[in-house]
This record gives C-alpha cells, sequence and structure tokens, in this order.
C-alpha cells in the first residue's frame, strides 16, 4: 500500500465531513470499526473510564441518521467545518491493517459560535477487497479534560 | 448594585411563576452565592476522592477556590484556596497527594489542616508569622459526610447536614446499599460540560417527564430507526437508554415525583428494560445479586434492588441516580453560566461488566458528545436566550399546580409524574434562602 493511498483517503474522508455527506463518511468505515474520542489523555481503554464519544459501528450510523431529523435541536443547522489533517506517518504495517497517525485542527462553526479544536489522530486502516477502510479512529483533543460546550461535531 | 429588598425578591415567585429575573439577572446571581450557594450544604465529592492523609482534590463552593483534604488525624478538610499573604492559590491540580500546600509566590507553606507551618525570610516578621492562627488558609466553617458523601457549608450556623437532607438521605442509602462490599468509590472519569445558561435549567430538567419526548426526539428516532439490541456489546446500554426515553405517555404520567423541604426532590424510576435495571433479573446480574444476597440475605438484597428511583435532586449543589450510579454536581460561573461535574461510581464487589455498562451508561447520559445531552444543553441555551427578552416578564409553572399531594416522610407527590411541583418546591426554597437577610 504506497503512501499516496493513504493521504488520499484521510483527505477524503475529511472532505466528506466538511461536505455533510455523512452517509459516503460512513461507508468508509468496516462493519466492525470503532470511533473513538477518549476523555483522558493517554486513556488506555474505552470500557472503564468514559469517553466523549466511544462508538462501535452503530453509534455512529445513531449520530448520522439522528441529524436528519427535523428536532435534532443541536444538530439542526448542521455544524459547518473544516478539518485540516496534517503530519501524517505510517507508524506500522502488519500485511492486514496500517496505522496512520495525524494531526488535526478542524474549525467548526455553529450559531454564531465558532471553535477551534485541536487533536492528534490514529487511524487503523484495512486492506479489503474494495480497498483501504477505516476499522478504528481515535482522536485524542488536546482539551478532552477541560470544561466543555456540548458536542455535536464529528473529528 | 441596587439592593434587593426581600419584599422585591419573594414578588419574583408566585404560586405557579417565576420572574424570568430568578433566571437572568446579575444582581439576583450575587445574592444567590451570598445567601444560597454560601449557605446551604454543597456536596464537594466522596470519601474515595481522599482516601489517605494527604490526598486532596480542588473545587468551588459559590466563588470561592476550595480544597478538599485528608488531614493526618483522619478527617476530610476542606479549605479556602488563597494563601493568607498575597491571595495567590496555593494549589493548581485537580487532585493529587501532598504533606503541604506551598505557595509559589512568596513559598508560604500550609499544612494539610490550612495551619501555616513556614514562612520564609522569617525575621521580617515581629511577632512571628508562622503558626499564626490567623495566616493559615481561611476553613470552610462546616465539613460533613453522609455515607462517604462529603458536604461542606459555608455558613457558620444552620441546620445539621442530616437535617438538610431529610428524607433524601435515602437516596444516598440507595445507592451505597447497592454495592456487595458496602462501599462505592468515585472511578472511571469526570465529564466537565458547561453550558450558556443559569444553573436551575439542569436541576429542573433533570425531574421533568414532559421534556424527553420532546427534546431527545431525534435520539429516540434514531435508536428506534437502528436495528434492535442484540449483544450485550458496549453500544447496546447507549442504545437502550434513547429507546427508554421515548416511554409512552402513560408510564411518565405514573411515574412518582416527590418533593421534599429544603427544594429537594426525586422521580421514581421508568425504565423497563431488563438489561439496565438490576432488579429485572437479567442473566448479567445474577452473580451480582447472588454477591449482594451473600452480604446482606435475601430478604434485604430483594428490598435493597427493589428501590426504584431515577433522578434524586438535592438543592441546590447535586442530582444523581442512584440506580444508575451516576452524580452530577452543579455549579454557577455567572448568572447565564454553568458547570456540571458527572462522576460514576463503581460498587465494590459487584462483576466487572456493571461498572463497563455504568461506563457506557454515563457515556450516553452524562458525556459531552452523547446524542442525548447535546440536545438538553441545546434547549437550556435556548431557554437563556429566550428569558433575556423583556416583552414577557413571567416563566409559567402551572402543570399540576393545586393538586400536589402530601405523603410520607415529610414529603408531597405531584398528582401525575409530570407535575412541576419539583420546580414549585426548588423555587420555594429559594425564596428562603434569599429573603433571609444577613
Amino acid at each position: 500500500m504506497s503512501r499516496p493511498d493513504v493521504d488520499q483517503l484521510l483527505v477524503r474522508e475529511a472532505w466528506l465531513l466538511d461536505h455533510q455527506r455523512l452517509d459516503e463518511w460512513l461507508g468508509l468505515f468496516t462493519d466492525d470499526a470503532v470511533y473513538w474520542v477518549p476523555l483522558q489523555m493517554d486513556q488506555a481503554e474505552p470500557f472503564t473510564t468514559a469517553s466523549l464519544i466511544y462508538d462501535d459501528r452503530r453509534l455512529p450510523e445513531i449520530r448520522v441518521r439522528q441529524a436528519q431529523h427535523p428536532r435534532a435541536h443541536a444538530r439542526v443547522p448542521a455544524p459547518r467545518t473544516v478539518h485540516q489533517v496534517t503530519n501524517v506517518q505510517v507508524v506500522a504495517d502488519d500485511g492486514r491493517e496500517l496505522t496512520v497517525t495525524s494531526s488535526l485542527v478542524m474549525v467548526e462553526y455553529r450559531k454564531e459560535r465558532q471553535r477551534v479544536w485541536g487533536g492528534l489522530v490514529e487511524h487503523r486502516l484495512r486492506r479489503t477487497d474494495g480497498g483501504l477502510r477505516i476499522a478504528a479512529k481515535r482522536v485524542d483533543l488536546v482539551n478532552s479534560e477541560s470544561e466543555l460546550c456540548g458536542i455535536a461535531c464529528l473529528f | 448594585m441596587p439592593t434587593l429588598s426581600a419584599d422585591d425578591i419573594a414578588r419574583l415567585v408566585e404560586p405557579d411563576r417565576v420572574h424570568r429575573a430568578v433566571y437572568t439577572d446579575p444582581h439576583v446571581f450575587e445574592l444567590e452565592m451570598e445567601r444560597l450557594f454560601g449557605r446551604a450544604w454543597l456536596l464537594l465529592g466522596h470519601e474515595s476522592q481522599v482516601p489517605n492523609p494527604g490526598d486532596f482534590f480542588t473545587t468551588r463552593m459559590a466563588r470561592e477556590p476550595v480544597i478538599v483534604a485528608r488531614h493526618t488525624d483522619g478527617s476530610a478538610r476542606a479549605l479556602i484556596n488563597r494563601c493568607a499573604h498575597r491571595g495567590t492559590t496555593v494549589c493548581d491540580a485537580p487532585s493529587g497527594t501532598t504533606r503541604q500546600f506551598v505557595c509559589p509566590y512568596h513559598g508560604w507553606t500550609y499544612g494539610t489542616d490550612g495551619a501555616l507551618a513556614v514562612v520564609p525570610f522569617a525575621e521580617g516578621y515581629d511577632p512571628p508569622a508562622a503558626g499564626r492562627r490567623d495566616l493559615g488558609l481561611a476553613r470552610v466553617p462546616r465539613v460533613d459526610a453522609y455515607r462517604g458523601f462529603i458536604f461542606a457549608s459555608l455558613a457558620a450556623d444552620g441546620p445539621s447536614l442530616l437535617e438538610f437532607l431529610g428524607h433524601l438521605r435515602t437516596s444516598f442509602d440507595d445507592l451505597v446499599d447497592r454495592a456487595p462490599s458496602g462501599q462505592v468509590e468515585v472511578a472511571g472519569g469526570v465529564f466537565k460540560h458547561t453550558y450558556r445558561g443559569n444553573w436551575k435549567l439542569v436541576l429542573e430538567n433533570h425531574n421533568d417527564a414532559v421534556h424527553p419526548a420532546f427534546v431527545h426526539a431525534s435520539s429516540i428516532w434514531a435508536a428506534r430507526e437502528s436495528s434492535k439490541p442484540e449483544s450485550d456489546g458496549y453500544a447496546e446500554i447507549a442504545v437502550r437508554q434513547m429507546l427508554q426515553n421515548g416511554a409512552p405517555p402513560e408510564l411518565w404520567e405514573s411515574t412518582g415525583l416527590w418533593a421534599a423541604p429544603s427544594g429537594h426532590s426525586f422521580m421514581g424510576d421508568y425504565h423497563t428494560d431488563s438489561r439496565l435495571v438490576t432488579a429485572l433479573d437479567h442473566p448479567v446480574f445474577r452473580e451480582y445479586r447472588t454477591a449482594l444476597e451473600r452480604r446482606v440475605g435475601a430478604e434485604a438484597a430483594a428490598r435493597i434492588l427493589g428501590v426504584s428511583r431515577w433522578n434524586s435532586i438535592v438543592y441546590p449543589s447535586c442530582s444523581f441516580m442512584s440506580q444508575f450510579r451516576q452524580l452530577r454536581i452543579v455549579q454557577p460561573l455567572a448568572v447565564d453560566r454553568t458547570l456540571v461535574s458527572a462522576y460514576s461510581f463503581r460498587l465494590g464487589g459487584a462483576p466487572e461488566q456493571m461498572f463497563r455498562d455504568t461506563v457506557a451508561f454515563a457515556n450516553v447520559v452524562n458525556g459531552t458528545g452523547s446524542p442525548v445531552l447535546t440536545d438538553d444543553l441545546e434547549v437550556y441555551e435556548r431557554a437563556q436566550h429566550g428569558l433575556t427578552t423583556a416583552r414577557s416578564d413571567w416563566v409559567y409553572l402551572g402543570r399540576g399546580h393545586g393538586s400536589d399531594l402530601p405523603d410520607e416522610h415529610r414529603t408531597w407527590r405531584g398528582k401525575t409524574g409530570t407535575s412541576e411541583i419539583h420546580i414549585r418546591n426548588q423555587l420555594a426554597a429559594w425564596v428562603r434562602y434569599l429573603t433571609d437577610e444577613p
């Protein structure tokens, strides 16, 4: 798997998120994927420590579907975002999956409020017959343990 | 600052309505800091956060930065986090263990009881500063605990903690009695979520049984549209809780809702899902029930698991779910800004799977990124926004008004579970605190 394929997938993912193409975004994930935004710095696991978001395959679907409901108060209008993905490194490759780290700076705007998020991201990308798919995505926000207003955007 | 007389304050609250100034006026907020948060017993935390001498955590009471520390004599102390010298906070960490608190500015050093132990360049003071009682960290006048929950009051006098809690002490009993070991501990991290709205909005919402169908309509719908829960996988707990918010109107109406003196209230439970309610005897809970029975006997275990409560609110500082092992501490930051810290508890002696369920439940009910909580926070902010308009001054709280019924243990019960009795009761206590002039 070449680096251009990895870069292209991460850029594609950011583009889909920033253009509200959320069903297509879900399509990038494998059926057993997890999407994780830990609560604590260096959090080891999501089962005995709480998480800002810890979704197995089913919950991201619920989040995407929820935003389509006319009374999704925190999600209508949808937050507008710009994901800036940089510093991409392939840090491991076991033949089946690649582990890729990157830096995320994201601007979120909704209802007269703009927030800037920064996070260190780790993707596990799996080689499948349909090409590279996301098997896991972990986003460690630099301010995950601070006092935060509600989070209804996707990182 | 304009002075609000007791009459001015009393006029803001009528039997079935409240003036918007109670939510929006900064002068009212200042009085709340002095007379309500400056007097009532406030929940600071749990003894498991400071198990050993030297352990501490920092928090705030009204406007005061506070350190809660376990002193060498074994007692829990609450100290104002302000150096007696030039006012610097002496402790910056959210929690930790230390022998002493050293001011970063000029090195004044205090024991975990707040006593001033060391003053550098001591010869500059005559008489010597170290050891002087008036130069220690100020102590919060009253600290007490109930079943391991640490409360403190900034007022030197007032009702005892037990008098203050009244019947609500049974909600703490409910939480602790459920532990097979008899002990609970704070575990799993703390959510700290804020909203741009008055602190009362969250405490009014927690026992509001009409709001779920409307505020949470989108997550209920999305969970229903998704495939049925099948496994005991992580997301199942979250999906099941979202579905429970969509309980039919009859269930909400028939749920018990009790108001108690001092502004407290609690709601009976509306959960029917055997994977969420331990008493409903799902295979996951059988090992737990056996462990509980081993300690207390089958009869007592049945009685403990038969208690069925949703939110208990101890006014004005906390709201907790005894059955689901969740606690929220509410801290007003400004008239239109509030911080809620959400804690999970581990039941000592219970199977590990139960704590995993607690964490999954916390993420969906109290998580800052939860599909459920985010809609509550949005609606609090919209309420605050609407209340800024001067075209209409009153908030209407007439649901069930006139039909509240006296019940045992000095409680009043809403005629139905959707009564606004708990809000009327909170505001009645609010008037009592705020019209009691110093």
